[in-house]
């Protein structure tokens, strides 16, 4: 288990300060400082700890159903002229990657002796991730989420109330994830003492973007191995995720950030095309500025002013991004594309038809750029497919129509 | 180099009342003619908010008068020009308090000296850490002679609040409970924080905001520190108000010297 590893040498990683070059900190009002101060403090000393090391495993294991395979896809490996795997986050419990940090940060909230969760989530798949584990912890659990997704994603509403959360409408600003995240902040500063804030992505406040991608490093860590295995060799020459947040995109090139050999690609969500005003392309689009709480690019306005996304994806309808993307886009170590949301929908109804997976709209972004890579046919490119499409059926279906 | 807030404390040590009020709002021009009614009803500081899309350390009532205020077109460019010459008129210490975002897209330099040509005389910035602070913005505060207002709250530590007391200027913003603006907390349990806080025998004056609505709660927080802020209770006496003026000079009057609020206002 690499989640506590060494990475205070790497220049893409987490520095002592919290910052990945000029991204990063912690901007924090001084309600939260208690907090976080004790999350800067504790997380490190927690995740080297054996005990939890062990526990941690023994639930990605037995519970979520790790290592998640890595699929060759034969035919769309043929389509594409190269050799493409995929790194099948789909097939976890509940659905997508965000489990493996769901299950991290319960087991720290208990370690710290928390005894009520908070959590935001946009579609709600982090939100069901964060209400799945508080139910297997017997924990009070209480989700925001914008007003506007709850309206829209109905079914996981639902589920998180089966599963015994409490889900709190977001109504102020624009009622979406972005809301939803300012309301669980505000949650935490008026309980600072029994209350864990489980972030759902590789953003907010040091240390949460390091810890959430240490969670989702199990990744990358089972994508070494396993290319091991199937290819007599760890390292990919193209490692592509989705980048919303980006936590599976952290997740997938934590362990590679420092072989340069590996290309990182990173796909944004262009939502209707960049310059068309509806698009969640933040490294494009974006300026450096403070969003919950990170110094990273940020779609805002000159009045600085942070402005509402757009993408098909609720899971990308996010306004900024992680401070180590920012980093990584701003140091030329990823390499990062767009793609619209009718790419999206193409390569997700691809998908389904060359290899009988539907894939979250989310991780269709990431397939949709395949076909804008200079493959050659004994590139080896890994992809995160982060999500299965369940979810989106209802925009499948509607834009199928069309 | 003594400024307006410097002046105020070395001659009033006592009751000082601190009132805030998000910059246009309610009306995109009603600005300044706040302030003049704040000052002329007594008022010891003005505190303006600069409004922002995403508000964290405060409550739905500021928020949402921050939320009115940018759709009434408010911007800092915009505020800069409503108040150009306000000097004039008021007299009074003022004081922005805002997030860091809209700040550092104005350039915190050009903004530092913008509000020191517009006699602005100290800032609130709840999101700029201590550590940024000192490493990269103390010496422009200190060039433009502005100062910089911390928070600190219950939970934070003695020498915590004893090194913040070293970068603070101006006074010490005491938030009476760990809490977003607009909770309504009980004064009571708040004594031992603020008994604490006399006992370290800090260099800067206190201030006490957050929960305080009316004369009591001012009196409560006033006997404790040199005074108290009033905020979410002052937007929403704004709310609907058709005479902005008799609004400020019978909310600031019922401070001063009215009775506890006939209904408890659920903040």
């Amino acid at each position: 288990m690499d989640i506590a590893i060494d990475t205070s040498k790497s220049r893409y990683h987490v520095d002592k300060n919290g910052y990945y070059g000029r991204f990063g900190g912690a901007y924090i009002p001084e309600m939260l400082y208690p907090n976080v101060e004790e999350l800067q403090e504790q997380y490190m000393k927690v995740l080297s700890d054996p005990g939890f090391q062990e526990e941690f495993t023994d639930l990605l294991k037995n519970y979520v159903g790790r290592p998640s395979p890595l699929y060759y896809a034969k035919r769309l490996s043929a389509k594409y002229g190269a050799k493409i795997y995929l790194k099948r986050e789909d097939l976890n419990h509940t659905g997508a990657h965000k489990v493996n940090n769901t299950i991290g940060q319960i087991l720290l909230a208990k370690r710290l002796g928390k005894s009520r969760i908070i959590a935001e989530t946009g579609a709600g798949q982090h939100g069901v991730a964060t209400a799945t584990v508080c139910a297997l912890m017997g924990m009070e659990c209480v989700v925001y989420m914008g007003e506007i997704d709850i309206e829209r994603q109905a079914p996981n509403v639902a589920r998180m109330k089966m599963l015994g959360a409490t889900v709190v409408p977001a109504t102020s600003g624009s009622k979406t994830l972005k809301d939803a995240t300012n309301e669980a902040i505000r949650d935490w500063i008026n309980n600072p003492v029994d209350t864990h804030y489980i972030l759902g992505t590789a953003a907010g406040p040091h240390p949460y973007p390091d810890m959430v991608a240490r969670f989702q490093s199990v990744i990358s860590e089972e994508i070494k191995k396993q290319l091991l295995e199937q290819e007599g060799r760890e390292n990919p020459d193209y490692l592509v995720a989705c980048i919303g947040g980006g936590s599976n995109a952290a997740g997938t090139y934590f362990h590679y950030l420092d072989v340069p050999e590996v290309k990182i690609i990173a796909v944004e969500a262009g939502g209707k095309g960049i310059n068309s005003g509806f698009s969640a392309a933040s490294t494009k689009l974006g300026k450096i500025g403070i969003i919950h709480a990170s110094k990273t690019l940020l779609m805002q306005t000159d009045d600085g002013q942070i402005v509402e996304p757009h993408s098909i994806s609720a899971g990308l309808d996010y306004p900024g991004i992680g401070p180590m993307h920012a980093h990584l886009y701003e140091t030329g170590r990823g390499t990062f594309l767009d793609a619209t949301d009718d790419e999206a929908l193409a390569a997700g109804y691809e998908l389904s038809l060359l290899e009988g997976i539907i894939p979250a709209m989310e991780s269709a972004h990431a397939l949709a750029k395949l076909k804008d890579l200079d493959l050659k046919p004994e590139d080896v490119v890994v992809l995160c497919l982060s999500g299965r499409g369940d979810k989106d059926l209802n925009t499948y279906i509607t834009n199928m129509k069309k | 180099m003594q400024n307006r807030i410097d002046q105020l404390f070395a001659s009033k040590k006592k009751d000082i009342l601190n009132i805030y009020c998000t910059a246009g709002y309610p009306e995109p021009d009603s600005t300044l003619t706040i302030m003049k009614a704040l000052q002329d009803s007594g008022v010891d500081i003005i505190e303006l908010g600069m409004p922002f899309s995403d508000p964290l350390a405060d409550g739905p009532v500021i928020q949402d008068s921050s939320t009115r205020a940018l759709k009434n077109g408010m911007s800092l460019h915009k505020l800069f020009e409503q108040l150009d010459g306000f000097r004039k008129d008021i007299h009074v210490p003022v004081i922005l308090m805002g997030y860091l975002n809209p700040v550092l897209q104005y350039g915190v330099e050009a903004f530092l000296k913008k509000c020191a040509e517009t006699g602005i005389d100290g800032l609130i910035l709840p999101d700029l850490p201590m550590a940024e602070y000192e490493q990269d913005y103390k010496h422009l505060f200190e060039q433009y002679n502005l100062d910089l207002i911390f928070l600190v709250t219950p939970e934070t530590s003695d020498a915590r609040i004893r090194k913040i007391d070293t970068l603070s200027r101006g006074f010490i913003y005491a938030v009476s409970s760990s809490s977003t603006t607009g909770k309504d907390k009980d004064m009571g349990n708040q004594e031992a924080y603020f008994e604490r806080l006399k006992s370290l025998q800090l260099s800067n004056p206190v201030l006490i905001g957050f929960g305080i609505k009316d004369k009591p709660t001012f009196d409560a927080a006033a006997a404790h520190a040199n005074g108290a802020i009033i905020g979410t209770a002052f937007i929403r006496a704004l709310d609907n108000s058709t005479d902005i003026v008799a609004t400020v000079k019978n909310f600031v009057g019922n401070i001063r010297n009215g009775k506890a609020a006939e209904e408890p206002i659920i903040l």
